[in-house]
């Protein structure tokens, strides 16, 4: 699978996975920290490739609902922006998941709120896993830690939001963006032929064949009692995400009497916080969700019987931490770590606030 | 083995693509690389620096506070970075324009005056190389051989023709460089 060893951003990364993954469309509208995806997606003409489209929309509100459009075909079809262009996007997310259309939606977060700062920051964690839009739905959501995670997530994206018919988030931030290191390529994935697409989305609008009935796509019903059904076929399938979906990474826990839950460019400074705190002598292990939503609580609060407290590293006021309480149920001692408005904690930082507030404060 | 490299001066220096050639340079001699740029308003004008870290590990943080080595390009940066040196580390740095040296007696201090030879070479292009040079001589990371690699890795080809020059470029910061202080 490994083809070429290169060396590239997060953000470019994103969009040579696009390519290669075989994507048939993606709108956007540039957004610094993650103006390199369109960037590059221009630079590397893939129109003239493998044919996707790539398109700079007059706003945020049109790349989403483009993506509805294209997506609503049964087309792979992707936007990324970063956080104030994402809450643009809400409407239309909320609709894609109320019509059940597979896309790829890609956050790669700055500080907020409003329009903040262009610094990296992870403060849009409830939005992207409560339901950012109205309605009882959910985002399968994605946290990468490094470039090739960028790459690979991509790809992965895919498969989940086909299998599901959902929408897929790929939450990201600005440090992990900007950052360069080294990346593995794949073997381009062809683009689906016109056959295989309607083989992989029989649901959708790509012409009425004599041998079925209209598909149509719409997030409306006015009849309740049918909705309601819908909305249990919705439910039912955000039960299966968790149980058969959810995914993290452990660092160090086996022996770990304090741990730290971290995602994304956290996840990346807590450990170099555990190999800080082990120098001194203090049993610290990570504990790195890879999905948000699906968050992996089982794993979490089997991991989480055998430590003595728990910090909760995100660059936020203190969101995952919510999750990181449930998950764990008042079974031990858990306190939140971060900085805010674009600010990144040193490792150094992170390992104090663990001496500090959970070491100390027990 | 596992160098963490800051590397600070003015925009339009070359402060980022000489990290890059290193990170190339490291990843072709197998090594695992990060590069982190600071980016936003202070890229446009003004000061410009990234971390780089090449490891035989896998990197936990691309974020850094300590560094095993600064390369400083400019006062703004020597008085930014110097205390993030960690003790027994390495400065170096380029004295023009440098009006206050360095106070640290627990660290190495290296000095290269890149901006003076690259001007009397006629090589303005290449400085940044001249100080690359200089930082491998006294931590020789990656070896020559895959700087070479790295700068064709990093360089599209229609500049393919520049190599020659830039690994010169190297050689003469090599030779160039000047010990300050030195500590066990």
């Amino acid at each position: 699978m490994a083809k070429e060893l290169k060396l590239m951003k997060g953000n470019e990364a994103i969009a040579q996975a696009m390519i290669a993954s075989g994507t048939d469309g993606y709108f956007g509208y540039p957004i610094t920290p993650q103006s390199e995806v369109m960037e590059t997606l221009m630079a590397e003409k893939p129109w003239e490739t493998t044919g996707m489209v790539v398109l700079q929309a007059e706003s945020e509100v049109a790349s989403i609902n483009m993506v509805y459009g294209g997506a609503a075909t049964g087309k792979k079809v992707a936007t990324s922006s970063s956080s104030p262009g994402i809450s643009l996007m809400q409407e239309g997310l909320t609709y894609l998941a109320g019509a059940e259309i597979p896309c790829l939606v890609v956050n790669v977060m700055r500080g907020g709120p409003g329009l903040g700062t262009i610094q990296p920051s992870q403060s849009d964690y409830f939005q992207s896993t409560k339901g950012g839009g109205h309605g009882d739905y959910q985002l399968f959501t994605l946290a990468p830690a490094s470039v090739q995670e960028m790459y690979d997530f991509v790809f992965e994206a895919w498969d989940i939001a086909f299998k599901y018919r959902n929408p897929v988030l790929i939450l990201s931030d600005g440090a992990i963006g900007q950052c360069m290191e080294k990346l593995y390529t794949r073997d381009n994935v062809p683009r689906w032929s016109e056959e295989k697409r309607r083989e992989m989305a029989p649901w959708g609008t790509w012409g009425k064949p004599a041998t079925r009935g209209h598909n149509i796509i719409t997030s409306l019903e006015l009849d309740s009692a049918k909705q309601e059904v819908f909305n249990h076929k919705l439910q039912a399938k955000y039960q299966e995400m968790r149980e058969k979906e959810s995914r993290y990474e452990e660092i160090q826990c086996d022996d770990a009497e304090y741990l730290f839950v971290a995602y994304g460019s956290s996840s990346r400074i807590s450990m170099k916080a555990v190999q800080l705190a082990r120098e001194k002598g203090i049993k610290a292990g990570l504990f790195r969700p890879i999905t948000l939503f699906p968050f992996p609580e089982k794993a979490l609060a089997q991991r989480a019987k055998q430590v003595k407290g728990i910090l909760s590293v995100e660059m936020s006021a203190g969101q995952m931490v919510e999750d990181v309480r449930l998950a764990t149920g008042c079974s031990v001692h858990v306190e939140h770590f971060g900085r805010l408005g674009g600010m990144i904690p040193t490792p150094n930082e992170v390992l104090e606030a663990l001496e500090n507030q959970i070491i100390k404060g027990k | 083995m596992t160098e963490e490299i800051i590397i600070a001066g003015f925009g339009g220096q070359g402060v980022l693509s000489m990290g890059k050639i290193l990170a190339y340079s490291g990843a072709m001699q197998d090594k695992e690389v990060s590069w982190m740029p600071s980016y936003g308003p202070e890229m446009r004008g003004g000061t410009a620096n990234v971390s780089v870290i090449i490891s035989d590990e896998r990197i936990s943080s691309p974020i850094i506070n300590h560094f095993d080595t600064a390369i400083i390009l400019n006062q703004q940066s020597l008085d930014k970075f110097e205390q993030s040196v960690k003790p027994g580390g390495v400065l170096l740095y380029d004295p023009n324009g440098i009006t206050k040296e360095p106070t640290r007696k627990d660290i190495n201090i290296y000095k290269v005056a890149a901006t003076e030879k690259a001007a009397e070479l006629g090589m303005a292009k290449v400085f940044n190389m001249i100080v690359l040079g200089a930082f491998l001589q006294v931590k020789p990371v990656v070896t020559e051989e895959f700087i070479e690699k790295g700068l064709k890795k990093s360089l599209p080809e229609r500049h393919h023709k520049l190599i020659p020059e830039n690994l010169k470029a190297v050689q003469t910061g090599k030779e160039i460089v000047q010990t300050v202080q030195t500590v066990k």
